[in-house]
């Protein structure tokens, strides 16, 4: 028949058994350029280290630093690598004014400025995704409506716009609920102040791909909009938002550590890693450094490898180059 | 149905009308944003992308349009399947109004959109990247007919490949995996898993090489004489258009100025542009002959001449010409001219 | 090179005798413009190195316009590229020589080719918008071009301009010197950029598929526009194109390329009338006519290879129905073959393969 050749040819690849997913996956452009740059695969280790370190807090960490039981006031001050002569306890990076262990406290710091980090991602993601979705897919006043918007928000720094936000918020809230949902206001705050980029990128591939020919066959079907918004366009317009998604991890960790250094976010009972350099800054001259820099190197590590992998993903994922 | 290709429908008696077009017209608001309007001073602008055209098809037959940058034909496309709704006109089909087809939603679009399919350019935007093969020429049987069982449905999807020159096994695989060719295919199985009756071609081939080009246009002749499908087929490329339609309709900024059988059309165009655009047709017989130059391009669609749009360019144009715009007037040979020289006896 | 050492000591003995006995028609007696020769040019990938110009020879005669015509990925905006050294990383010419007007220029320091652009080889692209920069007006960058590799002052660049636009048929040209890019017409702005490829009066232009992007009508007129001009000017043409109808009436003679390798070369009367490479049939039969009507077209199958899957021997022989045990084997050269040269063992002068069926009869069937 006419189409032998095209049905050889095609035909072939699938007859000798396929690699498995895994082994597609090693030899993929990705896992290539991550085992080129050295760069990527410290800060890819850095990264998990830190991640496990602070997910299993409880069972790695000697002491829950918000738990005031398991404090010893008598232990204040003790130094990096030194057994207390009072309680026996030892003290990897030393204890702080409260006599709370400075290991444990970065465990669990970084654990809450992780959690928030994600939360705070996540939300600005959806929330970012969807209304870009909305602005690119819909047009009009819409969309004219949601750009206009994050165009003003473009103009205050983000920082100012999660203070601001973090105010109103607790504004409403009755005092002695500030400590217990403070987690929750910073999440909503920074989420807030970081959604526009997300909506920017979700507009712009919305529109391009919703002009692109799949999306009219789809329309030719006569495909509701919503099938045509979640099964065709979101899928496709995904890859940017997740890059941007990484990257926006490290700066969500700056921002909640800011919030906190300043005063205005994690409480000094629950601390997370901008409270306890808060919380050591007081002590950087007289002395007891400890308290300042472990905090410090462990949020500069963290933000400095999750961002290192954002932009590593960013070029490899680089749509222009697939 | 009236599947034999070879029959030239010059006389209106062979096969019964499937799609009547009164009319036609969409106008797309191109005006900046209203902040720049108002502080430029400047005016709301309208593109008449298609302004008046009317034709009909019979089952079973091939319509051409034709014509270059601008002149509307893939608008007129779009406005057929109900991508975009109308400024002005009516669409019949199959006896029906489709008039507000881009309007209808639920079953009865449907009812329908499942009798007719579309085939695009591009082969490389109009196949969804992350869907494999089978999924996206499934689509519209999931749609169309849901209490098909899946079973059912990978075994037709595995027959519409191997009908169009591919393998069922390539129902796994994922687009980017093809040629520009392959996937003209994927697209060709896919508009036809419905069993539509009715195919509208945007320039189905523009993007692909010539040798690919032919196997492309023999597999759409195949189909069409297997299935008697319908034609609305959409090219600037005279040479294609020649070789798949019955008849053909050359378009010039948003209107029709001639409709004729094919094969007349080629032998004795009757309107200027129409001559224009087969004499600048590179020839590969006369190879090394010069082909006449026109002069003048096609001029911005927003700010179209007056009268006979074509009048700029044409050289036989007259003070009529540049005022009033001429209407398409049957002729004894079974063409449709719109031209006051035509119309006047002026040009035979 | 992938061939057997039998065939390469052939090769090579055909090639020693090539500068001689492989002077085309039109070159005769006179030195070529552009030279190309054994052109090899690579692609360094991760999965291996790519070929994707393998043994490249041809020569432009002054004046002349030479059609490179191939489908897409064959190899023909390479080769200009490969001339104007604007291969996109990581692409090299691995092996080969190019001389342009006796000089050989491949070898030169980037700083001593760097000026050749412009002054001798003009260029000419498919989106005339990537040639001209959309912040000057047409006036200024026509000057600056001009006295960039002429001895003109500002005033007589000036008239230079003017004259330039008026040649390339601009109307009213004095009051569109100063106009901007975006405000001429996709025909009128590759107007202009055959006028700045003309401005320095190089010997020599490549034209990467000048009309591609336009309408037929003004299709029509360009191509006339600059087969006049640069017979006036005594301007040799590379016209790279994938229409073979451009070709036939704008070249004088005819490259076609396949998979990276040139398989027929001959005058463009030739080569478009009477094709002897089956590929080259089989191309021009696959191409809707205006003035014939057939049922069906005559298609090649299937499509052509990937730069990291080229078959052994000739590169088209899975496509060939003439193709036989030494198409798979060894790679033929450019050997005679009626009025032009062709890479197919059909035509070896020596020990010619008997062809297997005739494929002017257009039929459909593919006999293997």
């Amino acid at each position: 028949m006419s189409q032998d050749i095209q049905t050889r040819e095609s035909a072939a690849p699938v007859v000798p058994p396929k690699p498995s997913k895994w082994r597609t996956f090693l030899d993929s452009d990705i896992v290539y350029s991550w085992k080129r740059q050295p760069v990527v695969i410290i800060a890819t280790l850095v990264t998990l280290i830190m991640f496990a370190a602070a997910l299993f807090a409880p069972w790695i960490a000697p002491q829950n630093p918000f738990d005031p039981r398991q404090i010893e006031l008598i232990d204040a001050f003790t130094p990096p690598m030194t057994t207390s002569d009072f309680t026996g306890n030892f003290y990897l990076l030393g204890s702080d004014s409260q006599g709370r262990d400075v290991f444990s406290a970065i465990l669990y710091g970084s654990r809450i400025s992780l959690l928030v980090g994600f939360a705070a991602v996540i939300f600005a993601l959806v929330m970012g995704t969807a209304l870009g979705l909305l602005a690119g897919f819909r047009g009009g006043w819409r969309d004219a409506l949601i750009m206009r918007i994050a165009d003003v928000q473009l103009t205050f720094p983000s920082i100012l716009m999660a203070l601001l936000i973090f105010g109103v918020i607790r504004g409403f809230l009755p005092r002695s609920m500030h400590a217990e949902v403070a987690i929750i206001v910073l999440i909503i705050a920074i989420g807030l102040s970081d959604w526009v980029q997300y909506a920017r990128a979700v507009r712009g591939a919305t529109m391009v791909e919703k002009s692109k020919e799949y999306v009219q066959a789809a329309r030719v079907i006569g495909l509701p909009a919503r099938k045509i918004l979640f099964q065709h366009i979101l899928p496709n317009v995904l890859r940017p938002v997740l890059v941007i998604g990484t990257i926006g991890l490290a700066l969500a960790i700056i921002a909640e550590a800011t919030l906190s250094f300043l005063g205005v976010g994690m409480p000094a009972t629950q601390p997370s890693l901008g409270t306890l350099i808060r919380v050591g800054q007081d002590y950087m001259f007289s002395g007891e450094w400890w308290i300042l820099l472990f905090p410090g190197v462990a949020l500069l590590m963290l933000a400095l490898s999750v961002n290192l992998l954002g932009d590593w993903l960013r070029d490899v994922l680089n749509p222009k180059l697939r | 149905m009236c599947a034999d290709t070879a029959v030239k429908p010059t006389t209106a008696a062979q096969g019964e009308i499937l799609l009547e077009a009164h009319d036609l017209a969409r106008y797309f608001d191109v005006s900046k944003p209203w902040l720049n309007r108002v502080i430029e001073r400047s005016e709301r602008l309208t593109l008449k992308a298609v302004d008046g055209v009317g034709f009909s098809i019979r089952r079973g037959e091939t319509l051409s349009l034709v014509g270059e940058s601008g002149c509307g034909k893939s608008t007129v496309a779009r406005l057929v399947v109900g991508l975009y709704g109308l400024t002005r006109g009516k669409l019949v089909f199959d006896g029906e109004d489709i008039s507000d087809l881009a309007s209808r939603t639920g079953r009865q679009a449907a009812s329908v959109r499942k009798r007719f399919q579309m085939i695009f350019q591009d082969p490389y935007a109009s196949l969804n990247p992350l869907w494999r093969v089978g999924t996206i020429i499934g689509e519209p049987l999931r749609f169309f007919r849901p209490e098909m069982s899946s079973t059912d449905r990978r075994r037709r999807v595995g027959e519409l490949l191997e009908q169009v020159g591919m393998s069922a096994m390539d129902a796994n695989r994922y687009p980017h995996e093809f040629s520009g060719g392959q996937r003209q295919r994927i697209s060709i199985a896919r508009a036809l898993a419905n069993e539509p009756e009715f195919m509208i071609c945007d320039e189905p081939t523009s993007a692909l090489d010539v040798s690919v080009q032919a196997q492309i246009l023999n597999l759409m002749r195949d189909l069409q004489d297997e299935y008697g499908l319908t034609y609305l087929f959409i090219s600037h490329d005279m040479a294609v258009v020649k070789h798949m339609s019955d008849r053909i309709a050359v378009m010039y900024l948003g209107r029709i100025a001639e409709i004729a059988p094919a094969d007349q059309l080629f032998e004795s165009p009757h309107h200027p542009y129409s001559k224009m655009l087969l004499e600048a047709v590179p020839s590969l017989e006369g190879a090394g002959k010069e082909r006449s130059v026109i002069q003048g391009e096609v001029p911005n669609p927003v700010h179209p001449p007056s009268g006979c749009a074509f009048h700029p360019r044409c050289p036989h144009a007259n003070a009529r010409c540049k005022a009033e715009a001429p209407r398409l007037i049957a002729r004894s040979d079974g063409s449709e001219v719109a031209c006051h020289g035509v119309e006047e006896g002026r040009l035979p | 090179m992938s061939s057997t050492p039998s065939s390469d000591n052939q090769r090579l003995d055909q090639r020693s005798a090539a500068p001689v006995a492989g002077h085309e028609p039109g070159t005769a007696g006179q030195e070529p413009v552009l030279s190309v020769r054994r052109l090899r040019v690579e692609f360094p990938t991760r999965h291996g190195t790519l070929v994707a110009l393998d043994d490249v020879s041809f020569d432009i005669a002054p004046g002349e316009v030479l059609g490179v015509v191939g489908e897409s990925g064959a190899g023909k905006s390479m080769t200009g590229n490969a001339v104007i050294r604007l291969l996109e990383p990581p692409g090299r010419i691995a092996e080969g020589e190019i001389h342009l007007s006796g000089k050989r220029i491949d070898n030169l320091p980037e700083d001593e080719f760097v000026p050749l652009r412009g002054r001798h080889i003009g260029m000419i692209f498919q989106d005339p918008l990537t040639s001209l920069n959309p912040l000057f007006s047409i006036g200024d960058q026509l000057v600056e071009t001009i006295r960039a590799h002429l001895p003109m002052n500002e005033r007589e660049a000036r008239e230079e301009a003017l004259k330039l636009l008026c040649e390339v048929g601009i109307p009213a040209p004095e009051s569109r010197l100063d106009s901007y890019p975006h405000q001429f017409s996709g025909g009128m702005r590759q107007r202009v950029v055959i006028a700045l490829a003309l401005a320095a009066r190089p010997e020599f232009i490549i034209a990467d598929e000048p009309t591609t992007a336009l309408d037929v009508s003004v299709q029509a007129q360009i191509l006339a526009l600059l087969k006049r001009l640069c017979a006036d000017h005594g301007t040799a043409v590379m016209l790279v194109t994938h229409d073979m109808g451009v070709i036939a009436e704008t070249a004088d003679r005819v490259a076609v390329m396949y998979a990276g390798r040139l398989i027929e070369i001959g005058p463009v009367d030739e080569v478009v009338r009477n094709p002897q490479h089956p590929y080259t049939k089989g191309l021009m039969a696959s191409i809707p006519g205006i003035t014939k009507k057939l049922e069906r077209l005559y298609q090649i199958e299937g499509s052509m290879p990937r730069l990291a899957a080229i078959p052994s021997g000739c590169a088209f022989n899975p496509r060939c129905p003439h193709a036989q045990k030494r198409c798979r084997d060894e790679r033929p050269d450019l050997m005679p073959a009626e009025g032009s040269r062709a890479a197919c063992w059909l035509h070896d002068p020596v020990d010619p393969l008997p062809p297997r069926q005739d494929v002017e009869g257009r039929e459909v069937s593919h006999v293997r």
